[in-house]
C-alpha cells in the first residue's frame, strides 16, 4: 500500500525537530538567554526511551493506517505524550522551592505539536462528525487541558510560572477580553440586525451602507482606535454625563466603538445576504396567503435568513476576540494587556500567556457558531 | 361573484393590464390565458391585491375588495402559484396549516382540518403531515400548495400557473384532480396559464389576453366558433380547431336516441376520443353508454362531425 503524504510529511517534520531542535530551553532567570536541552539529555533512559517509541508508533500510525479514528487516537496519544514530557522535563531542571529559573517548551516541542495537531485535525475532518460530535469533542479536549492545568501537572513549566505571578489579573484581564468581544457583537446585533433589514428592504440605502461599512473595515484597527480617541475625548469633556458614563478618548469606551463598527459589516452584509437567498416565490405565496409584511419577515424572511445571519456572527465573534488584543493598547484592557507587556519586557512567556487564551477562545467560538450553523440549516433550503 | 371593473395597471408610461371589466360567476372554474407579458398574473394579483389597481375596482360578492384590509382580505382567498411556493423550514401540516393559524383557529379545529386536506389529496397523514417540502415529488408539493391554499376554506381561488413546474403526465393528474377538487368543495376557480389544451381541457369559461386587453371573454367553444378578434384564432389554433371543439363536448350530450350495434363508448368521452376509436376500428357506429353499463343511446361518424363545424 502507498504511505499516506500528509503522515509522510508530518512524520518527516516532527522526526527533524525532535532530533535537531532543542526540546525545552533552561533560563536560570526570566531575562537571561537560555541553554537548550534535548529530550534524551533530561528525562530517565527508559522514559526518553518510551517517548521515542510512542512517538515512532504515532509515526507509523500516520504513514500506514487509513482509518480515521485511529489515527484521531494516534494523534491525541501524541499529544500527550508529548505535553507529560514537557511537564516532566520541567520538574527534572527546576530545583526544589527554586521559583527563579524557567523552563520553556523549545523549538521541537512546538513542532512537535503542530505537526500532532495537523494530524489530529486532519483525521476529524476525514471522520466528519456531526455539529453535535464537534462541539462535544471540543468540551472534552478543553475539559482534560484545563483539568491538567488545575492538577499542577505544567505547574513548573515557564507559562504557568508567569501564569502564577498573575493569577488574579489572569482571571480579570479574560473576563474583560470576553466582555468586550461579546458586548460589541451584541451592540453590533441589535444595531445590525435592523439596519440590514432596512438595506435589504432598500435597496438604494444598500450600496451606501455596505460601502461605508466596508469602508470602514479597510481601517486598520489600530489607527481606527486612534481615530476614535479624538472625538471621544472631546465627548467626555464636553458632557459631563458621558464622561460619568465612563466614556472617555482611552479605555474601552474607543474599544468597543471600535469593535462595533468592525462587527456592524459582516452582520449587516449577512442578513441583507441571507434574506436576498429567501425564494421570490416563498415570499409571495406567504404575501398571498395574508401575512402581514411583519409576519412574512419574522415568521419566513428571517428563519429562512439566519443560517447565514449566524455565519455573519460567527465571522464578526472571531474577528473581535482577536481584535480585542489591541484593544489593550489604548487602556482597554483584555488579555492583550499580557502580549504588550511580554513584549515591552521582551518576556516571551509572557506574550504567550495573553496570546495562547486567545487563540484557544477565538478557535472555540468557531467551532461552537459553525456547529450551531451547521445545525440551523438542517431546516433544508 | 366577481366582477372586475375597468381594472387598470400602469407602471409609468406602461400599460400591464388596459381597463379589463368581467363578471365571474359563482363556482365557475374561469381559466385566464395569455402569451407572457400579456397581463394576465397582474390582472389575477389585483383581485387579492398583491398589486395595488391604478384604476377600476374589484367586487367580491357586491363589495369593494378595498374595504377591508389587504392581508385580511387573501386570509379569505385560496391563492396557489407555479412552483408551489411552500415553506422550506416548514413541515407539510404546518404549511397547510398556515391561513387556518393567521385567522386564530384553534389546534384541535386546525388538526382535523389538515388531516381532512391531506386525505382529499390522497396523501396519508400519518407518513406525509411530519415531512418536509424537500422531501415530496413534484406532484405532491403541488398538491400540498393546493391543500394549503383551500385549508380555510376559501370561496374564491386564484391560481397562477399552478401546473407549470410539473412534467405532462403529472401535469394531466394535477388537472383532473383539481377537477375532482372544485366538485368536491365547490370553490369558485380563477387560473391563470399560458398553455391553451390547459385553459380548454379546464376552463368553462375562458378569457382570453394579450398586450394587456381583454380579447374575448366566454365559453369555450365559443372562442372556437365565434372568435372576436384574429389574435384569439391564432392563439386557439386554426388547424386543429375542428378536433379541440369535439374535444368540449362528452358522448352523452351528444348522443342521439336509439341503440345501435357496435362498440361501447362511456358517456364521458368526449366527441374526439369517440371519434378516434370509431376510426381505429372503421365502424361508423358506436353504442354511448352510462358508467352503470345501461345504453343511453348512440353516435355515429357524420354526426360527430357535424359538431365539429362552427
Amino acid at each position: 500500500m502507498r504511505p499516506d503524504r500528509l503522515g509522510a510529511l508530518l512524520s518527516a517534520a516532527g522526526a527533524a525537530a525532535l532530533f535537531t531542535l532543542p526540546f525545552v530551553v533552561f533560563k536560570a532567570n526570566r531575562i537571561v538567554p537560555g541553554t537548550p536541552h534535548a529530550l534524551s539529555d533530561l528525562l530517565p533512559a527508559w522514559a526518553a526511551f518510551s517517548c521515542y517509541a510512542l512517538l515512532l508508533a504515532v509515526a507509523v500510525v500516520a504513514l500506514c493506517v487509513a482509518n480515521p479514528r485511529l489515527r484521531l487516537l494516534a494523534a491525541l496519544a501524541g499529544v500527550a505524550v508529548v505535553a507529560l514530557a514537557v511537564a516532566a522535563a520541567g520538574n527534572a531542571l527546576t530545583p526544589p522551592d527554586n521559583k527563579v529559573v524557567r523552563v520553556a517548551p523549545g523549538a521541537a516541542w512546538w513542532i512537535l505539536m503542530v505537526c500532532l495537531g495537523l494530524l489530529g485535525t486532519d483525521a476529524i475532518t476525514r471522520l466528519r462528525p456531526g455539529p453535535g460530535r464537534r462541539v462535544l469533542l471540543l468540551a472534552v479536549a478543553l475539559g482534560v487541558a484545563l483539568l491538567a492545568l488545575a492538577h499542577g501537572t505544567f505547574d513548573h513549566l515557564s507559562i504557568m510560572r508567569e501564569y502564577a505571578v498573575n493569577a488574579t489579573r489572569f482571571a480579570h484581564e479574560g473576563a474583560r477580553h470576553v466582555a468586550l468581544a461579546a458586548g460589541s457583537l451584541g451592540a453590533a446585533l441589535v444595531a445590525g440586525l435592523p439596519l440590514g433589514i432596512l438595506c435589504y428592504r432598500v435597496p438604494r440605502l444598500r450600496a451606501a451602507v455596505l460601502g461605508m461599512l466596508n469602508l470602514i473595515q479597510t481601517i486598520p484597527g489600530i489607527a481606527l482606535f486612534g481615530m476614535l480617541m479624538a472625538p471621544l475625548g472631546a465627548l467626555a469633556a464636553a458632557v459631563p454625563l458621558a464622561a460619568q458614563l465612563g466614556i472617555r478618548g482611552i479605555g474601552a469606551a474607543p474599544a468597543v466603538v471600535a469593535l462595533f463598527l468592525y462587527s456592524l459589516l459582516p452582520i449587516v452584509a449577512n442578513t441583507v445576504a441571507g434574506l436576498r437567498r429567501v425564494p421570490r416565490v416563498t415570499v409571495d405565496a406567504a404575501q398571498g396567503m395574508g401575512m402581514t409584511s411583519a409576519e412574512v419577515l419574522t415568521r419566513i424572511e428571517l428563519p429562512l435568513a439566519l443560517p447565514v445571519i449566524l455565519t455573519g456572527v460567527r465571522i464578526a465573534l472571531v474577528q473581535n476576540i482577536g481584535l480585542v488584543t489591541v484593544a489593550a493598547l489604548i487602556g482597554g484592557g483584555g488579555l492583550g494587556t499580557f502580549v504588550f507587556q511580554g513584549i515591552g519586557q521582551t518576556a516571551i512567556d509572557l506574550v504567550l500567556l495573553g496570546a495562547i487564551p486567545i487563540v484557544v477562545l477565538a478557535f472555540s467560538a468557531a467551532v461552537v457558531l459553525d456547529a450551531l450553523v451547521e445545525v440551523m440549516q438542517r431546516a433544508p433550503a | 361573484m366577481i366582477t372586475i371593473e375597468n381594472l387598470t395597471k400602469r407602471y409609468g408610461a406602461t400599460t400591464v393590464v388596459d381597463s379589463v371589466s368581467m363578471q365571474i360567476p359563482r363556482n365557475s372554474l374561469t381559466v385566464i390565458v395569455g402569451t407572457s407579458g400579456s397581463g394576465k398574473s397582474t390582472l389575477l394579483r389585483m383581485v387579492n391585491r398583491l398589486v395595488e389597481p391604478s384604476s377600476g375596482r374589484v367586487l367580491l360578492d357586491g363589495s369593494d375588495t378595498r374595504a377591508q384590509p389587504a392581508h385580511l382580505l387573501r386570509r379569505r382567498i385560496g391563492y396557489a402559484i407555479q412552483g408551489h411556493g411552500l415553506f422550506p423550514h416548514r413541515t407539510v401540516a404546518e404549511n397547510i396549516a398556515t391561513v387556518p393559524r393567521l385567522l386564530g383557529w384553534d389546534a384541535a379545529r386546525i388538526a382535523a382540518r389538515v388531516t381532512e386536506l391531506l386525505e382529499a389529496f390522497a396523501l396519508d397523514p400519518a407518513s406525509f403531515a411530519g415531512q418536509f417540502p424537500h422531501q415530496l415529488s413534484g406532484g405532491q408539493q403541488q398538491r400540498v400548495g393546493v391543500a394549503r391554499a383551500l385549508a380555510a376554506g376559501p370561496q374564491l381561488l386564484l391560481m397562477d400557473e399552478p401546473f407549470g413546474a410539473l412534467d405532462p403526465i403529472i401535469r394531466a393528474k394535477a388537472q383532473d384532480d383539481l377537477l375532482d377538487i372544485r366538485r368536491r368543495f365547490g370553490t369558485t376557480i380563477v387560473l391563470v396559464t399560458h398553455d391553451m389544451d390547459e385553459a380548454f381541457r379546464l376552463g368553462d369559461h375562458v378569457a382570453v389576453m394579450s398586450g394587456g386587453r381583454m380579447l374575448q371573454y366566454g365559453p369555450p367553444a365559443q372562442l372556437l366558433t365565434r372568435p372576436a378578434d384574429p389574435m384569439v384564432s391564432r392563439m386557439t389554433g386554426l388547424a386543429d380547431r375542428a378536433m379541440r371543439l369535439l374535444s368540449l363536448s362528452t358522448a352523452g350530450e351528444a348522443a342521439l336516441p336509439g341503440t345501435v350495434d357496435g362498440p361501447q363508448v362511456p358517456a364521458s368521452a368526449t366527441l374526439r376520443d369517440v371519434l378516434s376509436e370509431l376510426m381505429w376500428r372503421g365502424v361508423d357506429a358506436a353504442c354511448v353508454t352510462d358508467a352503470d353499463g345501461t345504453a343511453r343511446g348512440h353516435l355515429t361518424v357524420a354526426a360527430i362531425l357535424a359538431r365539429g363545424r362552427p
